[in-house]
């Protein structure tokens, strides 16, 4: 057992549990905190993939705007602070789906051959961040999607804030 | 080191837990929250693929699709919490069984 | 002799020879020296920031015409010592309905966002806690989990000024994020790469003589992200009342209170690094122990500028504050990214100094543009003020004239 591969271990751990935690959890606070603590697993997981820009975007992106955008939406609504489970039924259901879920993607993964013959990659002799910045700009590589991508955040932040607006004298 | 499989069993369990979330929860912020875990999820898998199998070819698909999944998500959530705040001035709830005004 | 030329990796070699000569094998020798470098250097910045207390207390004392702490050690020395019992021993006084959780989390992401800055900064050229080559995305991260902390604060409190308090916060923690990530953007064009330690090590010029404007846009931000003077109506005794740590007492704002102090310090180290140079300086690459006094100098400087700034300006309110980031300082700051960035390509290559030079003389240039368009705006925008002429000004009501009846005399 590698250093490496105990740090993935306890990574996963702590993810998923948080995961678990956070679709448990009755107060929505905590519920955003065990978010955060899923994501910033997910973060050092990203890290043990070697991609350290994509893990630190996700930290910026992530923890730094989206969880705090959560948890000012959170408290923006104080109607809903405790979320409670009304129906039985509908949770017996909702793990009978989710165990099919992870049932089929786990046989998929298991019979399919390279899965299980793949194992340790060498590691790449440069982290060159360089090389995504080009292909981004590229017009052969992925420079629609970028462009595409800034049009659909412009878009996004018309719409939001066009959505959030309190318009006054408006009729209910 | 470390099995390619380790992180996709780990990618499809995170996902599963978001598709959990999303059909339990009453609270449309706390089902806004387990479709970020499914995207974080797919994340994973994308990168994991990407390392194990075409970081020595030069072929840079595996990253610029999580980035982009990043900006998609970024945006969602914020339309989606504006849409939300915006239902709580209307109907001052945001139990997702409440907004039921086109029901029928 | 290596010894004293550098200390550290000494040390750090004599460690590692002992713990594989006791038999562990090396990936767990380099984890343990991992955790314990990283202890060490926790350690000694939390040790390090009662000599901060110390020093801003008593500047700021004699800038403002009085002496500062005297009475505790000589010239007050032992003061801050003082403090830290008095924070030890206080009681912790929870609010009712408090979230016991959020409660005590908060102080802790706080402490350990500023913590957190100092894993990436080269403290000599052969002296830092990691390399990793994104440190200056690294840095914009580590800021936003200390605004998480700010805004569990605020709202476990069950307070309402202290929610209010971390709303605005965290508002002006967030927007001055966005100036800051893009001036750093300048010094990785130059330096063509992200990670610290290069952009340390490729600064033959420092970078504040070719990008002063991205550098002083820095600073600013640098001290807005901070929360001081003349940033400071997150934290101010008379503003909000003291914001969102209201309700915290004990060690939990003594937290506080030393991640604020802290933190001032490490931007300043953060400035000296990216714009002054670091560590370098002459014979620093051979005397690696050199190096840790040229950045103790620059920060130095850079820290009490600092305080020089704090106790001299007055303090700005929340609507100045956001309208000046959204609408002087974040189109200032893409501006001066894309004049810099078509200057730097447009210099013919391999002409140092005279591409220092064009770049300096974009820079004033671009300044004095955005200073005329600044004062333009405000000519056009002011409003006009009634002079009441006299020989010393006197309070004037005007009463509307209305037709009054006069009341019968009963004569």
């Amino acid at each position: 057992m590698t250093v490496m591969q105990l740090i993935f271990l306890i990574n996963a751990a702590v993810t998923i549990i948080a995961g678990i935690m956070m679709a448990r959890v009755q107060r929505l606070l905590h519920a955003a905190l065990w978010l955060v603590l899923a994501l910033f697993g997910v973060a050092i997981t990203f890290g043990l993939l070697e991609a350290s820009f994509l893990a630190i975007v996700q930290v910026v992106v992530y923890i730094g705007a989206i969880a705090i955008l959560i948890l000012f939406a959170i408290m923006l609504t104080r109607g809903g602070t405790d979320d409670t489970y009304d129906n039985s039924k509908r949770w017996i259901i909702s793990i009978v789906v989710a165990l099919i879920a992870l049932g089929g993607i786990l046989l998929a993964l298991f019979t399919w051959p390279q899965g299980q013959a793949l194992t340790t990659p060498l590691t790449p002799a440069q982290q060159d961040i360089g090389a995504i910045g080009v292909a981004l700009l590229n017009p052969e590589g992925y420079l629609i999607p970028f462009e595409i991508s800034s049009i659909l955040l412009l878009a996004a932040l018309v719409g939001s804030i066009y959505v959030g607006i309190e318009h006054k004298g408006e009729e209910k | 080191m470390i099995p390619l499989y380790w992180f996709l069993i780990l990618s499809a369990v995170l996902f599963c837990i978001g598709i959990y979330t999303v059909i339990t929860r009453r609270n449309t912020i706390t089902i806004l929250m387990g479709v970020e875990l499914m995207l974080n999820a797919a994340n994973i898998n994308l990168l994991a693929f990407w390392r194990y199998l075409y970081v020595d070819t030069g072929n840079l698909d595996g990253v610029i699709f999580a980035l982009i999944i990043f900006v998609a998500a970024a945006a969602e959530v914020a339309v989606g919490l504006g849409l939300i705040i915006s239902a709580y001035r209307r109907r001052q709830s945001v139990v997702a069984n409440d907004l039921d005004a086109l029901k029928g | 002799m290596s010894f004293i030329a550098d200390p550290v990796i000494f040390i750090t070699n004599w460690l590692n020879g002992l713990l594989s000569g006791w038999g562990i094998p090396a990936m767990w020798v380099q984890f343990i020296m991992f955790i314990i470098g990283a202890g060490l250097l926790a350690f000694g910045a939390m040790i390090f920031t009662i000599g901060l207390i110390w020093l801003e207390r008593k500047l700021g004392g004699r800038i403002q015409d009085r002496i500062g702490p005297n009475r505790i050690g000589p010239w007050g020395l032992f003061q801050p010592i003082a403090d830290m019992l008095k924070i030890f021993t206080k009681e912790y006084i929870t609010p009712i309905g408090a979230d016991i959780l959020l409660y005590n989390l908060a102080p802790i992401l706080a402490m350990a966002a500023v913590l957190g800055l100092w894993a990436v900064i080269p403290l000599s050229s052969t002296t830092f806690g990691t390399n990793i080559n994104v440190g200056v995305l690294y840095l914009i991260g580590i800021g936003a989990i200390g605004e998480l902390g700010i805004i569990l604060a605020g709202f476990s409190s069950n307070n309402k000024y202290a929610l209010l308090g971390g709303y605005r916060a965290v508002a002006q923690l967030l927007s001055y994020e966005v100036p800051m990530a893009i001036t750093l953007l300048i010094p990785v064009m130059f330096a063509g790469s992200m990670g610290l330690n290069d952009i340390a090590g490729a600064q033959k010029v420092a970078f504040i003589f070719q990008a002063p404007v991205a550098a002083l846009i820095f600073f600013i931000a640098g001290i807005a992200e901070n929360g001081r003077a003349p940033f400071d109506l997150m934290e101010a005794d008379s503003e909000i009342v003291a914001g969102y740590n209201i309700e915290y007492s004990g060690l939990k704002f003594g937290m506080y209170y030393v991640a604020d102090f802290l933190h001032a310090f490490t931007s300043a180290l953060l400035f000296a690094t990216i714009f002054l140079g670091g560590w370098r300086g002459p014979g620093a690459e051979q005397y690696p122990i050199l190096g840790f006094v040229y950045l103790f100098i620059k920060t130095a400087v850079v820290y009490l500028l600092t305080i020089t700034i704090r106790f001299t300006v007055p303090r700005l309110r929340i609507d100045q504050v956001m309208a000046f980031n959204w609408k002087y300082l974040t189109p200032l700051a893409l501006a001066t990214l894309l004049v810099t960035a078509l200057v730097d390509k447009l210099a013919p290559v391999g002409q140092g100094l005279l591409r220092i030079i064009l770049l300096l003389v974009a820079n004033v240039l671009l300044f004095l543009l955005a200073d005329r368009l600044v004062t333009l705006y405000r000519k056009n925008h002011q409003k006009l003020r009634k002079v009441v002429t006299g020989i010393r000004p006197v309070p004037v009501t005007i009463r509307p004239t209305v037709a009054t009846e006069e009341p019968e005399v009963n004569s």
